[in-house]
């Protein structure tokens, strides 16, 4: 079957500016061959290349006398964790096919992020995921679609993560109707490591044999540019672009094989096969390696008969890897993956002439120089619009509402409401190292194999972030930190998935420049760098962009077992404090979102100062042994925290926040940062405050935990309280009630 | 105890295994690849979690039929401890080394939690230090866990104190509220007419260290231990 | 009337679980395997149902029309 001839309208369909052709061409020095113009098309790609984002992305702090590997060198950045261990993290989206496929979207999505791992030479020991829907309150289309989405993501992330034996261990899940259509799928991974098991994903050593290895090629996610092409027979109608499937028992033989052969001498080189599959790997190796790579298309394990080059060179048929083997260390490699039952073949070689050239038997097919394919890409500056800070919110507009009847509506709130219903479905104590199980403000797990206990924790509140991005992501930071230093650990590095609309239109952009500029400034105020990250744009539907919304992963280390804390009071008689201000920012709070249906006001204000003051005046008192809980506060407030402290406990409070000329709804619900509720023993209490006294933070009593199952707040003269038992069962029932009927 | 903890292709739970029983004094544990023959010389075997063969076809049907599974069957034949957790009681049953089957739990989903299980016979290799009734606290991560068998079958099961764990609440009453995925009369774990082959659900080795939420698994890897020393006294 | 409806993955879809059972029967010592899918057979006797409520019922329900195929046979 001959290939289509090059005419605008396939270059169009292909997704290439004729500016972007013209530059081909010049490359080139000619016209490009179809698989040519594929391979252009993929590898400059938004997805691929970044072309709209890598301006923006230059200015995150990158560098660190922690960092191993940085961000944008390989396919996930590297942090020393001490003692010569070191870990390698990252986090992914897979928006778009989730939309499309949820279950399958998403399991492919956790899939690819765990190879991103696995080919830094560390073992994967957990994961987190990210989740964003549409509301799936309600008898809509819409909201049954939104259930059907977020029913299919769980159970592919859970299908995915379950089978290949990794605990999803933390993460967080929202609702709001800026996601529908547009689901937004974040996945996280961490793997643990030497420093001298460091892999790198570069061709090295000319004449070295290039192996493909995992499973078999076949029509898996092609661009519909490749079928629109063809002539559509009926033998060719079940051919169409297939859906990406995640085998997940192969991932799990093809990380062992692979952890395996890197642990022998055999590998100069390794990369796995994620987007843009095969024509990525081979010239991203080869641009690293400043070589060149020449692969064969017939010697690639394929699955289905009559696939052509160009669907071959695109596929992205999961669970395959490229990897550059030294010159006669071949055999290692047939050892290990007949071990291990999985395909592999010797496809090509590592040249000296700095081309990606693939051949098809005789024929040669691409012959493009690496680098520019995926270095020198094109880039663009887009245009950010002019942004006008959003005013105060003014309350004499906002109705008080009973604060005893907005408690349990916000704790009903599926943004709010316990995730249980998610995390049971995630095996999350699989390589028995979580510590802290997931439900508390961080995970926590204890790496056996080097005696290190790590903290994790994902957050971004969007609403903040769309009413101002650049205020929104310097919390979204500021938060993940604070959620850490709940859980006893200081950070150590931040990954970043960048979620926003179509870059094209300056409102978005300026959203995506803001965010990157917040982030940036966050981790230098924490002193954590970005290892590296994803950017996903173009989450939009006719109705309108989602929020902006940069998902931060932050990771962080406790020096000793025991300081591990969690969200729970644990005692009747425990004194409960406050760390920080009681707070009166209204602005973009659920408060506002749930009870008054409104997305409006600026956003709390973000202190780095004051904030990593009061972290580091809590992990003083919980390195003193002087904290028996601490919990953040985020949203819903300060209410919505100290219930949650209760859940799960048989325990209730009396809590008394004292003399105010604030409302109470403002008092109670406020989501003013830097605030930490906090408890401790009785006899202990004098101890703390004289520590936190010379930490200079502002800190309170303001109550202690009961017996009895009840809670009670009081704020001025307001006198609330609520039968814990009832609170609790609204908190837990609310997903499982909308998803299960 | 010199143990044997047999790794599949899709095995999770073999390092879990390993290191839990590494943390006994009195026990030695390797990893044993499913291509072996031979199970010579180890006192106890233990098939593990995790999904073996991606639990593809049914749950353990294709692991059944590895080369190391001979052995195994030699070994329970010959009065060595086998202990099958979660995906293990599975391939076990599949091999027709337990009777019964495990089949997809009645909620459809896949469950991860803690919790409570009695024990309903402490006259076992894998619960000989536990008491009748004990209720031990010990966490589930499976979706196909509900045990089933025929009535005959489960007649003889009870007959013979075949049972050994059941799923109860934090009181120890066996109550269909209890019963996470729908199992036969709340079965969570059996052992063999001749006792020496045990299959359980639940994951006693990611409750052996306190770090991790708890120790009520260490029961039954101490009772093997144990019965391992003293029948080893014997001979 | 019943009815029988077969639901397979489409041809080009992955399917991990006969690969996996295609490489077991191999080991098993039956040679020459070529190809394993595996899909599920639904058995349905229901009163007062026409095709066309049928077809609408395979498509919406018991296949997922973004990976699988389905195949209704009217027995009776």
């Amino acid at each position: 079957m001959a290939n289509p001839a090059i005419t605008p309208e396939l270059i169009a369909k292909h997704g290439l500016s004729p500016e972007e052709y013209e530059k081909a061409l010049s490359i080139l020095g000619r016209e490009p061959s179809f698989e040519e113009l594929g391979v252009f098309s993929v590898m400059w790609s938004e997805h691929c290349s970044y072309k709209n984002s890598r301006p923006e992305l230059r200015k995150f702090p990158t560098t660190g006398p922690s960092v191993l590997v940085k961000a944008g060198e390989e396919n996930a950045g590297v942090i020393d964790i001490g003692d010569g261990w070191a870990v390698a993290f990252k986090i992914e989206s897979h928006n778009h096919p989730s939309a499309v496929e949820p279950f399958q979207g998403a399991a492919t999505g956790v899939g690819g992020i765990i190879r991103d791992i696995f080919t830094m030479g560390a073992r994967p020991v957990f994961l987190m995921d990210s989740l964003r829907f549409g509301s799936i309150e309600g008898n809509s289309e819409q909201a049954k679609t939104n259930r059907r989405l977020f029913a299919g993501v769980v159970a592919g992330i859970a299908h995915y993560g379950n089978c290949i034996g990794l605990p999803t261990v933390a993460g967080e899940v929202y609702f709001d109707e800026s996601y529908s259509g547009n689901p937004l799928v974040n996945a996280f991974c961490l793997g643990i490591l030497r420093h001298e098991q460091i892999a790198r994903g570069a061709a090295e050593g000319v004449g070295n044999p290039v192996f493909y290895v995992g499973a078999e090629t076949g029509r898996d996610g092609l661009a519909g540019a490749a079928f629109a092409s063809r002539e559509l027979t009926e033998e060719s109608k079940a051919d169409r672009p297939a859906v990406q499937v995640g085998d997940p028992f192969r991932e799990k033989l093809l990380l062992e094989a692979c952890l395996e052969l890197l642990a022998t001498d055999a590998v100069a080189g390794i990369q796995d096969m994620g987007a843009a599959g095969l024509t990525c790997s081979t010239c991203e190796t080869a641009s690293r390696g400043g070589t060149g790579v020449e692969i064969d298309i017939q010697l690639v394990p394929q699955r289905a008969k009559g696939q052509t080059p160009y669907e071959v060179l695109l596929s992205e048929s999961q669970e395959r890897m490229l990897v550059i083997v030294k010159k006669g260390q071949e055999d290692v490699v047939k050892r290990i993956f007949e071990k291990w039952d999985l395909p592999y073949a010797e496809i090509g070689k590592v040249t000296d002439d700095g081309k990606m050239r693939v051949r098809n038997g005789k024929d040669v097919v691409v012959d493009i120089p690496a680098r520019s394919l995926a270095d020198d890409g094109p880039l663009y500056h887009r245009e950010a619009a002019p942004f006008t800070q959003p005013s105060a919110l003014d309350f004499s507009t906002v109705p008080q509402a009973d604060p005893a009847d907005v408690l349990p509506k916000l704790l009903a709130h599926p943004s709010i409401a316990s995730k249980r219903w998610v995390w049971r479905q995630y095996d999350h104590m699989v390589r028995t190292g979580t510590a802290v199980l997931p439900g508390s403000d961080a995970a926590v797990f204890i790496v056996r194999e080097a005696n290190k206990i790590l903290a994790a924790a994902t957050d971004c509140n969007a609403i903040y972030c769309k009413l101002d991005p650049s205020v929104g992501a310097r919390i979204a930071v500021a938060e993940c930190a604070r959620n850490l230093a709940c859980s006893g650990a200081v950070p150590l590095g931040v990954t970043d998935n960048l979620n926003f609309g179509n870059p094209h239109k300056p409102e978005n952009f300026y959203q995506l420049r803001a965010a990157v500029e917040g982030i940036s400034e966050g981790c230098r105020a924490f002193g954590v760098p970005v290892t590296g990250g994803n950017v996903s744009l173009y989450n939009e539907s006719p109705a309108g962009a989602i929020d902006p919304t940069p998902t931060i992963s932050m990771v962080g280390r406790i020096d000793d077992a025991s300081h591990i804390t969690t969200q729970t009071f644990k005692e009747a008689g425990d004194q409960v404090y406050l760390l920080g201000e009681t707070g009166n920012e209204l602005g973009g709070s659920h408060y506002l979102l749930a009870i008054h249906s409104r997305k409006e006001g600026a956003p709390p204000a973000m202190d780095f100062d004051k904030e990593k003051a009061i972290h580091i005046a809590l992990l003083g008192v919980i390195r003193k042994g002087l904290v028996r809980s601490a919990h953040d506060c985020s949203e819903g407030g300060l209410a919505v925290a100290i219930a949650e402290s209760t859940f799960g406990t048989g325990l209730g409070a009396l809590i008394d926040l004292g003399a105010t000329n604030d409302r109470p709804d403002v008092v109670l619900f406020n989501e003013t940062q830097g605030r930490i509720v906090l408890s401790t023993k009785a006899s202990d209490a004098p101890a703390l405050e004289k520590e936190l006294a010379t930490t200079g933070i502002p800190f309170r009593k303001i109550g202690e935990v009961t017996a009895k199952a009840d809670l009670s707040i009081k704020t001025g003269s307001n006198a609330y309280s609520w039968k814990g038992a009832d609170l609790e069962h609204t908190f837990e029932s609310a997903i499982p009630s909308l998803m299960e009927g | 105890m010199r143990v044997a903890v047999i790794q599949f292709p899709g095995s999770n739970c073999d390092t879990d295994c390993q290191a839990a029983l590494l943390s006994f004094p009195g026990a030695q544990a390797g990893i044993v690849w499913h291509k072996e023959t031979s199970l010579a010389g180890y006192d106890a075997v233990v098939l593990p979690g995790g999904f073996s063969y991606g639990d593809y076809l049914r749950c353990g049907s294709i692991a059944r039929f590895s080369p190391i599974m001979g052995a195994v069957r030699g070994a329970a034949d010959a009065g060595v401890l086998v202990i099958g957790i979660c995906n293990g009681f599975q391939i076990l049953c599949e091999a027709g080394l337990l009777p019964g089957t495990l089949m997809r739990n009645n909620g459809l989903l896949f469950r991860c939690e803690n919790l409570h299980l009695r024990v309903e016979n402490a006259n076992s290799p894998f619960t000989s230090i536990l008491h009748k009734g004990q209720v031990l606290e010990i966490p589930i991560a499976h979706g196909e866990g509900s045990y089933f068998a025929d009535p005959e079958t489960l007649k003889k099961l009870n007959a013979n104190n075949q049972i050994l764990l059941r799923y109860c609440d934090a009181k120890g009453n066996v109550s269909p509220e209890a019963n996470p995925n729908g199992s036969l009369e709340n079965i969570a774990g059996i052992c063999s007419h001749g006792r020496n082959v045990f299959g359980l659900m639940p994951h006693p080795e990611r409750v052996c260290d306190p770090l991790l939420g708890g120790t009520d698994g260490r029961g039954i890897f101490q009772s093997m231990i144990e019965w391992t020393a003293s029948h080893q006294a014997r001979k | 009337m019943k009815a029988v409806v077969t639901v397979m993955p489409k041809p080009a879809i992955l399917d991990p679980a006969g690969v996996a059972t295609g490489r077991a029967m191999e080991h098993l010592g039956l040679k020459g395997v070529r190809s394993i899918r595996i899909g599920k057979s639904i058995e349905i006797e229901v009163d007062g149902a026409d095709e066309k409520q049928l077809h609408e019922i395979c498509h919406d329900l018991l296949s997922n029309p973004v990976v699988e195929d389905y195949k209704l046979e009217i027995l009776s």
